[in-house]
């Protein structure tokens, strides 16, 4: 921290003398020289304080989901197993008939696979594209285990006719190279078709669209919520003596600094139909036992308890700004004949835009990744994508398509926090 | 916030429904979090106030769920409760073991968060700091990038750390960091950083650099003027920061159900299991004891805050 | 970059470090009443006998965390309770310790394991331990004199209001579908193998899609029949006695269109203790130890020897035979799980089913 030459003072000194010549420092050197010289120590040693955290970040943060990412568009499940026939897909153009060394690669590649118990790994990954295949795989991979002989092609199909669909083998033709994009194309809804064009698949399976425009959509409604609930509470707690607004914000922190399972359990416990608040409702005879209302397990559950957990991001910056804006203004258009209403509406709201944006922002950069609460309160309907990612991850275990849906959610979400930067700068984030 | 003299009949109106609005708003923040509190207490194995609770009956409430959190997972509960039930208690019981691996985990994660973040905190605050934009935004991004997609990256890389060697053309083998308690440590650091980032540089903000030359000019080296001048400074902001990755740490349940083992079964972990597998009271137990940290927490960091204001000379809004 | 690899080999170190060994076997299983009677029946027995330490983790199902430690060569468990088709799927991607039926325990009469096996109980890397259905139970206070029967009765909001509770999967919700619009058990997968049929599956199911809750793990069914969150639900019928017995809940098994599967130990290979680990799986596979299990959970044991063996619940006064879903009259309408049919489909039907839920 302790400079031997002040960068900023000696550049304040140079300019108030404005001399002729080079000037020189006590020790001779040309100043200009000896300040580019200080200034680059600086710059380094500030780099230097920083250095450890960053390598830390990059290796436990960056590295680890860039290697995920590299999933969404490489799987070599068939490529790495199946050499041969890989070999020949890539010798013979697209539409080429399987000839007799297609056949023989095939039948070869198939045994040794079954040899080296990876035959699942192959099934399982041309059953990605093609559903229905992995026992195609399986079943000739048990049957071929102990040795096939010529010819190919009749043994093959012997054991299943399947084997000559021209599907199969545009599907094993994707699959013969470890890049590919029909990851994408299925976190799209799409698919290709035998001749390897891209087509929308069916409407019965269409589901990650629409989970993506529900995701967007209740990030949106949960943003407004927060935004209406929060502005009245921010605006008070901005205009309130500090003495008393300080009591009130600790009814603010306290859900902040709260668990967020806590927070989650307590909303099961409140909205179940045996619950708290239709308890309530019955007592107060607003609704009938039997008509308990049904206010979790469903979107309304997420809603409910998402805008509850992320009602502080939006009240904190929205307060911090509030609490900079000069009562005297207000006081002065009312002075001049406009009513209270258009005071707001033309004076004060606007002087909130930076908070209200910022706590927007927040909050839906925030909303649009979330899981734990979806996960636990959403029942069916309020699931959001990070679910789907969950479920791919742990259940399905097709991990390039998690990726695939992670690449999409991660690049949404860096396009939202490259504008919160822009718009609000990360350095004005706040906590408490 | 008073009503001016000359406002009308609606907005009085109008002023005094506000205030209403607001009183509903603090409730709806702060009911869900304290009617969790009595109902830990309650005699019967539901989520809703009993008669005999609502009548204050002393029948209607009972400490079985706080005694549930000690005995599940116990080798002999039902024996006499001396000093060996208390050492089997220690050693076994599940929500025990799992406030142990939390307490571990979240305070090596917040020593290593705390040093890192501090020391890039001193460096992102100085004016020569090159890029300094970019690299608050990468530092920060742990914090914005969903976690599903953070601990699904970690999943992938802790479980063979060593595949990035493979892109330098090397191919060494070495361990794992999933399943043990260094890999869940470096996960929570990471996801802790960001806290401490924002909160040290906002102390730092109204530092006065000038105390520094100061305190160089009067012969102190770089080391003693960090130690005698800038530490004791922004130490408050540190001890914040440190609370706040503490209580990431403390709170994270998906990174945890990514990598931990059966070893690192911390608090949220095993609440997220009792609230998939069977919501008992004593879920509840559980969260009114956190609840009771939360509140402890949040009075040390109000504390922290007031007092480096004072020592920063910035007199509160 | 050398700061990268310097910085990348001592975190490695560290965590070889951490993996120190003592004796002790994690065992991954399904939670609740079920973990219990494992504990109860194996690993306190297994404890006392070896000095080996049971660590016993709960999971939605076993075979989640299995395939991912898998797939992600992070092996934590030892021996993980899992279905037959996950077995088989996993055996055949080269995942699972094989296991010769020759190293198990033989029946109390010298019958070698081979035999005493129910048929189907024992495979390439995985031995069976239980017998287990998916039934429907209802909550006997709903519906008076005239309470529900059939798999179609489920499927009767009229008749039968209120709401359902029904597993998220669509293994588990299809061939119920099926048997309530008139599928014979037996003719369950031809139907499902064409597209009209898994069509007509989802046209059920729609019926009562709007009052359905969906659970995830064994034990919710019964918390949201205990809680009154729904009249009736499927589950695990040993979750339903336990529930019905121990803790004397009115709630009623309706065994018609009951889903049988078995439940099966296998050993993933890399596995931390691989020795204790195929010490327990012969220790808890062997006849006494199957026949004990019955004592603590309806399930049905997966040796014939075991079947005599088994008596009286816990209580000491229940008789199992009545509630164990391997009992003849149970099996009448019985849909037997096929994993061969599962492994090729789950990932499809899996997808469909969530773009089900999501319309």
């Amino acid at each position: 921290m302790a400079h031997s030459l002040d960068p900023q003072g000696a550049a304040v000194t140079a300019s108030e003398i404005a001399p002729e010549g080079p000037l020189r420092t006590a020790d001779g050197q040309p100043l200009a020289r000896a300040l580019a010289r200080s200034q680059a120590r600086a710059r380094r040693q500030a780099f230097l304080l920083v250095l450890p955290l960053l390598l830390f970040v990059l290796i436990t943060f960056v590295v680890p989901i860039g290697q995920m990412l590299q999933r969404s568009v490489k799987n070599d499940g068939f490529s790495a197993n199946m050499p041969q026939i890989s070999a020949w897909f890539a010798e013979n153009p697209p539409g080429t008939e399987p000839d007799a060394a297609a056949w023989q690669a095939l039948a070869l590649d198939l045994q040794a696979a079954a040899e080296a118990r990876s035959i699942g790994v192959v099934g399982t990954r041309i059953n990605y594209d093609m559903p229905g295949t992995r026992s195609l795989f399986t079943s000739a991979g048990r049957q071929v285990r102990r040795g096939i002989e010529p010819p190919y092609r009749e043994k093959l199909l012997e054991m299943d006719e399947d084997w000559a669909d021209p599907q199969l083998w545009s599907v094993m033709r994707q699959a013969s190279t470890p890049y590919t994009a029909n990851f994408y194309l299925a976190a799209m809804d799409m698919t290709r078709d035998e001749a390897g064009n891209i087509v929308r698949v069916e409407e019965q399976q269409r589901v990650y669209l629409m989970l993506f425009m529900r995701t967007l959509w209740l990030s949106l409604l949960i943003t407004f919520t927060t935004f209406v609930l929060g502005f009245p509470v921010a605006h008070l707690l901005a205009t309130l003596p500090m003495r008393k607004s300080n009591l009130l914000m600790i009814l603010v922190l306290l859900p902040f600094w709260t668990s967020l399972l806590v927070r989650t359990t307590a909303w099961m416990v409140l909205l179940q139909q045996q619950g708290v608040i239709n308890d309530v409702f019955v007592w107060l005879g607003i609704i009938n036992d039997s008509q308990r209302l049904q206010m979790i397990y469903n979107q309304t559950g997420t809603i409910i308890a998402m805008t509850h957990i992320l009602l502080p991001f939006m009240i904190l910056p929205l307060y911090s700004v509030m609490r900079t804006i000069n009562p005297s203004y207000v006081r002065a258009a009312r002075s001049l004949g406009a009513t209270s209403w258009t005071a707001f509406r033309r004076i004060y709201f606007p002087q909130t835009l930076p908070g209200l944006g910022a706590g927007a922002l927040l909050v839906f950069i925030l909303a649009v990744g979330y899981y734990i609460t979806p996960a636990l309160v959403g029942g069916s309907s309020g699931q959001l994508i990070s679910n789907l990612i969950a479920m791919h991850m742990t259940r399905t275990l097709n991990w390039s398509m998690a990726a695939a849906l992670a690449a999409m959610l991660l690049g949404g979400v860096l396009i939202l926090y490259w504008l919160y930067d822009r718009l609000v700068g990360i350095d004005n984030l706040k906590l408490g | 916030m008073a009503l001016p003299k000359y406002a009308s009949t609606t907005e009085r109106i109008w002023h005094y429904t506000y205030l209403v609005l607001c009183g509903a708003i603090f409730f709806f923040l702060i009911a869900p979090i304290v009617v969790v509190i009595p109902l830990s207490f309650n005699a019967e194995p539901y989520f809703t106030f009993t008669d005999e609770m609502l009548a204050f009956d002393p029948e209607g409430y009972s400490l079985r769920w706080y005694d549930s959190l000690l005995t599940f997972g116990m080798a002999n509960p039902d024996a006499p409760r001396d000093g060996s039930w208390w050492a089997d208690a220690w050693a076994n019981a599940k929500w025990i073991k799992a406030a142990k691996s939390s307490v571990i985990i979240g305070v090596f994660s917040t020593i290593l968060a705390t040093c890192l973040g501090t020391l890039a905190a001193l460096g992102l605050s100085r004016p020569e700091m090159p890029y300094r934009r970019a690299i608050m935004a990468v530092l920060i991004s742990p914090m914005i990038v969903p976690i599903i997609i953070t601990a699904t990256g970690m999943f992938f890389f802790y479980s063979n750390p060593c595949e990035l060697l493979t892109w330098f053309g090397l191919s060494p083998q070495c361990g794992k960091l999933a399943g043990t308690y260094l890999g869940v440590i470096l996960a929570h650091a990471t996801l802790g950083i960001p806290f401490v980032i924002i909160t040290v540089t906002a102390t730092l903000v109204g530092f006065d650099q000038s105390l520094n030359r100061a305190a160089a000019s009067l012969g102190a080296n770089p080391r003693r003027t960090f130690f005698r001048i800038t530490m004791p400074l922004i130490l408050p902001g540190v001890i914040s920061g440190a609370l706040f990755a503490f209580v990431t740490s403390f709170d994270e349940v998906v990174a945890v159900l990514f990598i931990a083992g059966p070893d690192q079964q911390t608090i949220p972990r095993q609440m997220w299991n009792g609230i998939r597998e069977q919501i008992s009271p004593a879920i509840l137990a559980v969260a009114t004891l956190l609840v009771i940290f939360s509140i402890a927490l949040l009075t040390t960091v109000e504390l922290l805050r007031r007092r480096s204001e004072k020592l920063r000379g910035i007199t509160p809004h | 970059m050398q700061k990268t690899i310097v910085l990348t080999s001592a975190l490695c170190g560290f965590g070889l470090a951490a993996q120190a060994q003592n004796q002790e076997v994690n065992v991954v299983s399904w939670g609740g009443a079920y973990e219990r009677s494992q504990v109860e029946a194996y690993n306190i027995p297994f404890a006392k006998k070896t000095g080996i330490k049971v660590n016993m983790l709960a999971a939605d199902n076993p075979a989640t965390p299995l395939k991912a430690q898998v797939e992600a060569g992070n092996i934590t468990g030892d021996v993980f309770d899992i279905e037959v088709s996950d077995a088989i799927r996993l055996c055949d991607e080269g995942a699972l310790v094989e296991i010769d039926p020759a190293d198990l325990p033989p029946a109390p009469d010298g019958t070698p394991a081979a035999e005493d096996f129910i048929p189907g109980a024992l495979r390439e890397c995985a031995v069976a331990n239980i017998f287990w259905g998916t039934v429907i139970a209802f909550d006997t206070t709903k519906f008076g004199d005239n309470p529900p029967a059939t798999a179609a009765d489920f499927f009767d909001l009229e008749k039968f209001p209120g709401k359902r509770g029904l597993p998220r999967n669509p293994k588990r919700t299809l061939y119920l579908a099926l048997i309530a619009d008139g599928v014979a058990a037996d003719a369950i997968y031809d139907t499902l193998d064409t597209p009209e049929g898994v069509d007509r599956a989802f046209a059920r199911l729609d019926t009562i899609k709007n009052d359905v809750v969906w659970w995830d793990a064994g034990a919710q069914p019964v918390q949201l029949l205990a809680d009154g969150e729904v009249s009736m639900a499927t589950g695990y019928n040993g979750r339903f006695f336990d529930a019905m017995v121990s803790e004397g809940k009115p709630f009623q098994i309706i065994w018609d269109g009951q889903y049988m599967d078995l439940d099966m130990f296998a050993i993933p290979k890399g596995s931390p203790n691989p020795e204790a680990a195929m010490a327990y799986l012969k220790f808890a596979t062997d006849t006494q130890r199957l026949a004990d299990q019955a004592r603590y959970i309806a399930y049905g044991p997966s040796r014939k020897s075991s079947a005599a063996l088994v008596g009286l619940y816990q209580d000491g006064k229940t008789e199992m035979g009545p509630h164990m879903p391997t009992n003849p009259e149970h099996m009448t309408t019985a849909v037997m799980d096929d994993p061969e049919w599962w492994a090729d489909h789950d990932a499809e039907m899996v997808e469909r089913f969530n773009a089900w839920l999501a319309n």
